[in-house]
C-alpha cells in the first residue's frame, strides 16, 4: 500500500546562523498509511512537534520533502494551503485558539476559509460537533463560557469540520481528568471509524498508545530509531528507557516476571493478553504441583 | 517573521562587556548617545565608531546579529536618508531634476544622519544583547534611587519594566503558536487587501489578549504567594558593586564625550 503522507530525508534546523542554531530533524523518513491509527512517542524536545508541523506545511523543510499522495506539498503555494485542509492539525492545548463569539462560528472558521457554501458549512459544523459530543445548545454559547474539557472538544471540532483525510493531534488529552481523556479519545476513535481517516496522535501515555495505535513511531534526537507495531516497539523496553521513554505498566510487570524466572512473554501489552498469559501459567503450574 | 524582532533579547556570554556592572553600561550608553549627537565631521564620527566597534569586538556579539536588529527600522533609515538628501539646500548643487536637487550638503547630511541612527541603534542594542533584562532593570532602579525622595515609585516602575521585558519573548512565542494554529485552520495572514489583513488579525488578537490577561493573573497570584508586597524592606540576591574596570570604562566614555566637544571647536569637518 502506498503511504498517504510521507517525508523523504526531511531536515529542519532552527535559527540558522545565530548562536541558537539547533538541528531539530535529521533526515527523517516518516510514513503514514491510509486509514491507520499511528502513534508518535518521544520525550520533550525530541522533534515530535517540529515533525507534525512539517506534515501540513506550517513549517518549510530546510532539506528534504513532504509528500501527500506522492506529491510534494511545497510544489506551489496553492498546494501548500490546500494541504492544510487535507491534513488537519490540532495543536497542544488547542482551546487557546478559540476566538469567535459563539462555538458555532468558531467551528465554522476552518470550513469558511475553505470557501464552502453556507449549507455545507452548517452540515459540517453540526457533524463535527456530533463527533466530539457537543450538543446544539452549546453551539450558541461563547467559547469562553465552556469548561476546560468542552473547550478542548470545540477546538478539535474546529479541525474535524474541515473533514481532513489525515488528522494529527498533539497530545490531545494533556491536562484533562481521566473522564475527559477517555471522552476525547473515544471521539477521535469514532471519527477514525466513521471516516476511515488516518489518525496521527502524539502522546506521552504508553497505555493509550498500546491500546489504540496500529503502529508506533519513536522519535529521538530528531531521528526515528524505532517503529513498528506496539508489540515490536514495546519489546524494546531497554532501548526505550535509554531514550527517556518507557513501556506500558503492564509490559513492565511482565518484564519483571520474566526477570524473576517465570516463562512469560516480555512483550505483553494488553489486559486480555495478560489475562491469557497468566491463566496459562497458572494452569501449567497447577498441573505440575 | 516574528523571530526577527530582537528587541530586548539577551545573548548570554562571558565577555568583559557582559561582566560590566549594568549601571556602568547604562551610564555609558547615555554618554555614548551624547557623544553621538555632539559629534561633527569625519574624525569625530570615526572616533565614536571606533569605540562602538571595539565594544562589539570585545562583547563577542556578531556584527551580523546587530545588523539584523536594524531590519525593523530600515524604513525609517531610508526615509531619513531621502529626506535629508533632497531637502538640504546648503553646499553646491550636484544634480538637479525638476524641483528635486542634490547638493553636497544634502549628501553629507544624509550620510551622517543615517550613520548616526545606525550607530545609535547598534549601541543600545549592544547593551540589551549583553545585559540580561533582570540586571538591566536592577541597574536602572539603583540609578534612579535618588528619585525615591521625590516619592517616585522607582521600585514599582522597575518591577513593571522587568516584567514587561520578561514577557516579550513569551508573548512572541505565544503569537507564533496561535498563528500556526489558525493557519492550520486555513487562516491567511499574508495576502489580501489592508482591510482583509486587519480582519485576519482578529483570530490572532482575541486569543492573545485572553492569554495575556490569564498570564498576568497567574503571575500576580504567584507573586502574592511568595509574599511580594512592593519594594519596602526588599533586599536583593545580587548586590551590585562597581569594579575597577567599571570606572575605567566610564572614564573612557567620559573622555569620548569631552573629545567630541573639543573636536566641534577644533575640526568641525
Amino acid at each position: 500500500m502506498d503511504p498517504i503522507l510521507e517525508t523523504k530525508d526531511l531536515c529542519c534546523t532552527y535559527s540558522i546562523g545565530t548562536p541558537f542554531e539547533h538541528v531539530a530533524l535529521d533526515h527523517v523518513n516518516f510514513k503514514a498509511y491510509p486509514g491507520e491509527y499511528l502513534g508518535i512517542i518521544g520525550h520533550t524536545g525530541s522533534g515530535k512537534s517540529t515533525l507534525i508541523q512539517h506534515l501540513n506545511g506550517l513549517l518549510k523543510p530546510t532539506g528534504g520533502q513532504v509528500l501527500l499522495h506522492g506529491k510534494d506539498i511545497w510544489a506551489d503555494s496553492k498546494t501548500t494551503r490546500q494541504t492544510r485542509f487535507k491534513v488537519g492539525l490540532v495543536f497542544q492545548y488547542p482551546e487557546y485558539q478559540l476566538f469567535e463569539e459563539t462555538v458555532y462560528q468558531d467551528i465554522a472558521f476552518g470550513p469558511k476559509n475553505m470557501k464552502l457554501n453556507k449549507d455545507e458549512i452548517d452540515r459540517r459544523v453540526h457533524q463535527a460537533a456530533y463527533f466530539v459530543g457537543l450538543t446544539d445548545d452549546i453551539l450558541d454559547k461563547s467559547p469562553f463560557e465552556l469548561s476546560g474539557g468542552q473547550k478542548r472538544r470545540a477546538a478539535i471540532a474546529g479541525v474535524i469540520a474541515m473533514e481532513p483525510e489525515v488528522l494529527i493531534l498533539d497530545e490531545p488529552t494533556a491536562g484533562l481528568d481521566p473522564q475527559g481523556r477517555e471522552a476525547i479519545l473515544g471521539n477521535i476513535q469514532s471519527f477514525h471509524d466513521a471516516r476511515n481517516a488516518t489518525i496521527i496522535i502524539v502522546s506521552h501515555s504508553m497505555e493509550d498508545m498500546a491500546r489504540l495505535a496500529d503502529r508506533i513511531v519513536v522519535i529521538n534526537d530528531g531521528k526515528i530509531p524505532l517503529e513498528g507495531t506496539p508489540r515490536q516497539v514495546f519489546a524494546q523496553g531497554d532501548r526505550l528507557r535509554d531514550m527517556g521513554l518507557n513501556t506500558p505498566q503492564l509490559t513492565q510487570v511482565f518484564h519483571r516476571l520474566r526477570e524473576m524466572g517465570l516463562p512469560v512473554d516480555g512483550s505483553v501489552y494488553t489486559m486480555e493478553e495478560a489475562k491469557a498469559a497468566l491463566l496459562a501459567l497458572y494452569r501449567e503450574g497447577g498441573q505440575e504441583c | 517573521m516574528l523571530k526577527d524582532i530582537t528587541l530586548g533579547q539577551y545573548f548570554p556570554g562571558d565577555s568583559l562587556v557582559h561582566r560590566l556592572d549594568p549601571r556602568t553600561k547604562l551610564i555609558c550608553v547615555v554618554l555614548y548617545i551624547v557623544a553621538l549627537f555632539t559629534a561633527k565631521g569625519f574624525i569625530a564620527y570615526g572616533l565614536v565608531f571606533l569605540m562602538l566597534a571595539t565594544a562589539v569586538k570585545v562583547s563577542g556579539v556578531g556584527a551580523k546579529a546587530l545588523l539584523r536588529g536594524m531590519r525593523p527600522v530600515l524604513f525609517i533609515l531610508i526615509f531619513t536618508g531621502i529626506l535629508n538628501l533632497f531637502y538640504t539646500t546648503t553646499g553646491t548643487v550636484l544634480v538637479k531634476v525638476g524641483f528635486l536637487q542634490i547638493t553636497t550638503g544634502g549628501l553629507s547630511n544624509a550620510f551622517f544622519m543615517v550613520v548616526r541612527i545606525m550607530m545609535l541603534i547598534s549601541g543600545t542594542f549592544l547593551m540589551t544583547y549583553t545585559t540580561s533584562p533582570i540586571s538591566l532593570t536592577d541597574g536602572l532602579e539603583m540609578l534612579l534611587n535618588p528619585l525615591k525622595k521625590l516619592k517616585v515609585p522607582v521600585h514599582d516602575l522597575a518591577m513593571m519594566m522587568s516584567i514587561a521585558l520578561r514577557f516579550i519573548p513569551t508573548l512572541i512565542e505565544e503569537t507564533d503558536k496561535i498563528m500556526s494554529a489558525q493557519k492550520a485552520r486555513g487562516a491567511d495572514f499574508e495576502s489580501g487587501s489592508v482591510i482583509d489583513k486587519a480582519k485576519a488579525m482578529v483570530p490572532l488578537m482575541v486569543p492573545l489578549f485572553v492569554s495575556a490577561f490569564r498570564r498576568a493573573d497567574e503571575l500576580a497570584t504567584a507573586m502574592e504567594c511568595r509574599c511580594y508586597h512592593g519594594g519596602e524592606g526588599c533586599t536583593r540576591l545580587h548586590q551590585l558593586h562597581y569594579q575597577r574596570c567599571d570606572w575605567l570604562v566610564m572614564g573612557l566614555f567620559g573622555v569620548l564625550v569631552a573629545a567630541m566637544f573639543v573636536l566641534r571647536r577644533v575640526a568641525p569637518f
